[in-house]
């Protein structure tokens, strides 16, 4: 067995088979992995004997359980209005610039990845971002290139 | 009792069960309200809105579809509000729709095209977002074709594949604008659980989900004069053909069927009934065997109970879910299959044309047919043994394509050499129908005496139920079957794969004895088949199953064993029935596969 397995082992011995723990499984799941791959999500399904499909689309409904891989760090800019009308362009730009990658790319060192997310509840502290569970707010190009190259100096 | 309450619908007053929703009240006074999500096969989803009715008094446009009624409700399902609204929801839908209609294989037999017919959706009252949505096609499968860009998430085929067949292939994955109907990890079709059944297809109300469709080749193949098209057409094709060419549901065709394939230009037009009997003689032999070696014996290699083999859907779903229980499936091939392997053998032989000449076609009810002829084993005869497999719908193109007067044709009568068929084959149409014609033949062989029921007619294996038992007492056998002496044949029917399910969990909790188990993919069986004409529902799959038990009575022979052809084959080519060479032609083997 492998450390997923047994993770989602664990999880389910924890929460329950019943399907109704998907979710806090599949949340348990990201936790530990950043993400939720393919084998993770077969897994789940024999663990519960429920259709592998099924977990796909619940896990894919919930923008934060991404079941692609990520970056140690995964950065979500703001995409909502109230953020593009403070600047979200800029901000996207410096943080393209710095990383060398696009919305959607982890940088090849496998440490950031880029994405973009719908409404952070920060419009009054507009443009916002997060890395991973911290919030960034009152953003400026320059602010963002202070904030990363800390994170870039920072070991995992 | 259900409590009535009194309602009225455009103004007239109607009293009815309280648990009613609103689009069955209506249907009770013959008034129509357009449904897209809704079917009558699935449960109520409530999610594109066509349906909307107004609530008189309120300022509420309830979806007719899952609302229920209540008393004094007044309905109006015609009003001004109700018309706006109902085409800015059309028009909404085809915001989003890839609405090419003249290059769409839907055309003219599509759901939401109809609809936008009826409402004149003309002018584009919304930014059209086809373009954004970076829509896939999937044609990887041999018989399923899935094409977002047609999709309008009614989620009919998610449903479907979960609630009738157990299969749970599809999803609903993402959400909002990006919400699509998905396979797991969004591979393509053939990558995953799906059965290849074809119940998504005669579902989906638009032209998302299709067959596989192979007219052009079957054409190019008839138009070659080198080639030698042999035809042959499922049971459930003559009951099911003819709605869509003009006809009533439940109107048998068969000898308008076959005019029609002579004047489409094939060679031959054989029944694949003819192998439906074959089936029955290999298949009722088989289970006498294992009867024998299991009873007697005591093998522990042979299993009981033993599982029929003609439905490839169900072979599919059998190698997936419940690879451990492939032994206990029958070795036979399916009866298009068995037909496939002798057309290039034995018919080829008697005929005197060479196997690479000949072309063999099958009409089938079936989207999963398209797999089974596919499958690397299928090749026995030295060839692919069936080299295009059509659906009901598709011949029905053809026989228009070709400017045949469907209604007008004569009855004519298939081609000698396979052709012939008894009543038997016939019913394999039907859910029941091969248990039955297995044991009107088995029986027989046992006891020398024809199975104790009225008219041969076995009706405890008929019907809609979705899991059916039946017992059949074997009393005075003939001497070689003496061990069956007052031994209850315990058998099981079911269809639509989530009883099938239902029956193998009994299997394997080891609370069932069944000796032997029918299970066809489809609601209804091979009638109810995925390449049947769309629209189905449980009332148009009763009236053709009425028309298929029709067939059989009327047919001079009506036991597999009987059918002259069947004798004479075993009698010129394959010897006995489960001989060495019916094992190579007729028998195959099958292969465990993922469950995930
Ligand atoms: S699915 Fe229907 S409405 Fe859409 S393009 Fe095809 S025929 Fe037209
Ligand atoms: S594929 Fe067809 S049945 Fe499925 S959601 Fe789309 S339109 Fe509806
Ligand atoms: S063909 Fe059958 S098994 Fe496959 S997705 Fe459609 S309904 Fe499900
Ligand atoms: S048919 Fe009623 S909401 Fe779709």
């Amino acid at each position: 067995m492998n450390s997923t397995q047994t993770l989602i082992k664990d999880l389910a011995r924890q929460y329950g088979r019943d399907r109704r723990n998907l979710l806090p499984i599949i949340q348990g799941v990201v936790e530990q992995e950043n993400y939720i791959s393919e084998f993770a999500m077969i897994e789940i399904a024999k663990e519960l004997n429920m259709p592998a499909s099924d977990v796909f689309g619940t896990a894919s409904f919930y923008s934060f359980l991404e079941h692609r891989k990520m970056g140690f760090y995964v950065i979500r800019v703001c995409k909502t209005i109230a953020c593009a009308m403070k600047g979200t362009n800029q901000i996207m730009h410096a943080i393209e610039d710095m990383l060398k990658v696009k919305i959607g790319e982890t940088t090849p060192d496998g440490k950031f990845t880029v994405l973009q997310t719908n409404c952070l509840g920060w419009c009054h502290k507009a443009p916002a971002m997060l890395i991973n569970d911290e919030v960034f707010t009152d953003l400026s190009p320059e602010r963002v290139r202070e904030i990363l190259g800390e994170y870039m100096r920072k070991n995992r | 009792m259900n409590e009535k309450v009194n309602i009225t619908i455009n103004g007239v007053p109607l009293r009815v069960d309280e648990n009613k929703t609103i689009l069955d009240a209506a249907e009770e006074l013959n008034i129509k309200i357009p449904t897209l999500c809704y079917h009558k096969d699935l449960c109520v989803a409530g999610n594109c809105r066509v349906c909307v009715v107004e609530q008189v008094g309120t300022n509420k446009l309830p979806a007719a579809c899952a609302t229920p009624v209540h008393d004094g409700m007044e309905i109006m399902t015609n009003s001004l509000k109700v018309r706006n609204a109902r085409k800015h929801i059309i028009e909404l839908l085809l915001a989003e729709h890839n609405a090419e209609c003249t290059k769409c294989y839907k055309n003219g037999n599509c759901e939401l095209q109809e609809l936008a017919a009826e409402y004149k959706i003309i002018n584009q009252e919304f930014m059209n977002l086809v373009a954004d949505h970076g829509c896939t096609i999937d044609d990887f499968s041999p018989s399923i074709m899935k094409d977002d860009s047609r999709c309008i998430r009614c989620q009919r085929c998610v449903r479907t594949c979960a609630e009738l067949q157990g299969v749970n292939a599809l999803t609903v994955a993402y959400k909002g604008s990006e919400m699509k109907i998905s396979t797991f990890f969004e591979k393509p079709i053939s990558d995953v659980v799906c059965t290849n059944c074809g119940q998504c297809v005669n579902h989906c109300p638009t032209g998302a989900l299709i067959e596989k469709n192979y007219i052009e080749e079957v054409w190019e193949a008839i138009s070659d004069p080198e080639k030698h098209v042999v035809v042959q057409t499922a049971p459930a094709v003559r009951v099911g053909l003819g709605e869509e060419l003009g006809f009533e549901v439940g109107e048998r065709v068969t000898g308008k069927m076959v005019a029609a394939l002579k004047r489409l230009g094939f060679d031959a037009v054989l029944d694949t009934d003819f192998t439906a009997d074959l089936t029955i003689l290999e298949e009722g032999t088989e289970l006498l065997h294992r009867l024998k070696e299991a009873l007697v014996d005591k093998n522990p290699d042979v299993k009981l109970p033993m599982a029929t083999s003609c439905s490839p859907g169900w072979i599919k779903y059998i190698e997936h879910m419940y690879p451990e229980y492939l032994p206990n499936l029958s070795s036979c091939k399916s009866p298009q299959q068995m037909f496939g392997a002798l057309v290039k053998t034995y018919y080829a032989k008697e005929r005197k044309i060479k196997p690479e000449n000949i072309i063999s076609v099958s009409i089938m009810p079936c989207t999963a047919k398209k797999f089974e002829a596919n499958r690397p084993e299928m090749h026995d005869s030295g060839y692919r043994d069936v080299d295009y497999v059509l659906t009901t719908r598709e011949l029905a193109i053809m026989i228009k394509q070709a400017g045949i007067e469907f209604m007008k044709l004569p009855d004519e009568h298939y081609d000698r050499l396979m052709g012939e068929s008894t009543g038997a084959g016939v019913i394999f149409g039907a859910t029941g129908g091969v248990m039955e014609a297995a044991l009107r033949t088995a029986y027989e062989i046992v006891t020398g005496r024809e199975v104790p029921f009225e008219n041969l007619n076995i009706t405890a294996v008929r019907g809609e139920d979705g899991l059916r038992e039946a017992k059949i007492k074997i009393e005075n056998p003939v001497k070689e079957w003496a061990f069956l002496d007052g031994v209850e044949l315990k058998c099981a029917v079911a269809h639509g794969l989530i009883n099938a399910r239902e029956v193998m969990e009994l299997v394997k909790s080891g609370k069932s004895d069944y000796h032997f188990i029918e299970v066809m993919a489809c609601p209804g069986g091979c009638l109810g088949g995925g390449g049947q004409p769309i629209p189905t529902d449980p009332e148009i799959r009763k009236r053709r199953m009425e028309a298929i038990y029709a067939e059989d009575m009327g047919m001079p022979i009506r036991k597999s064993h009987e059918n002259p052809e069947v004798k004479q084959i075993y009698q010129s080519f394959l010897g006995q029935p489960y001989s060495e060479k019916s094992h190579e032609l007729l028998h195959t083997k099958y292969l465990p596969r993922e469950r995930y």
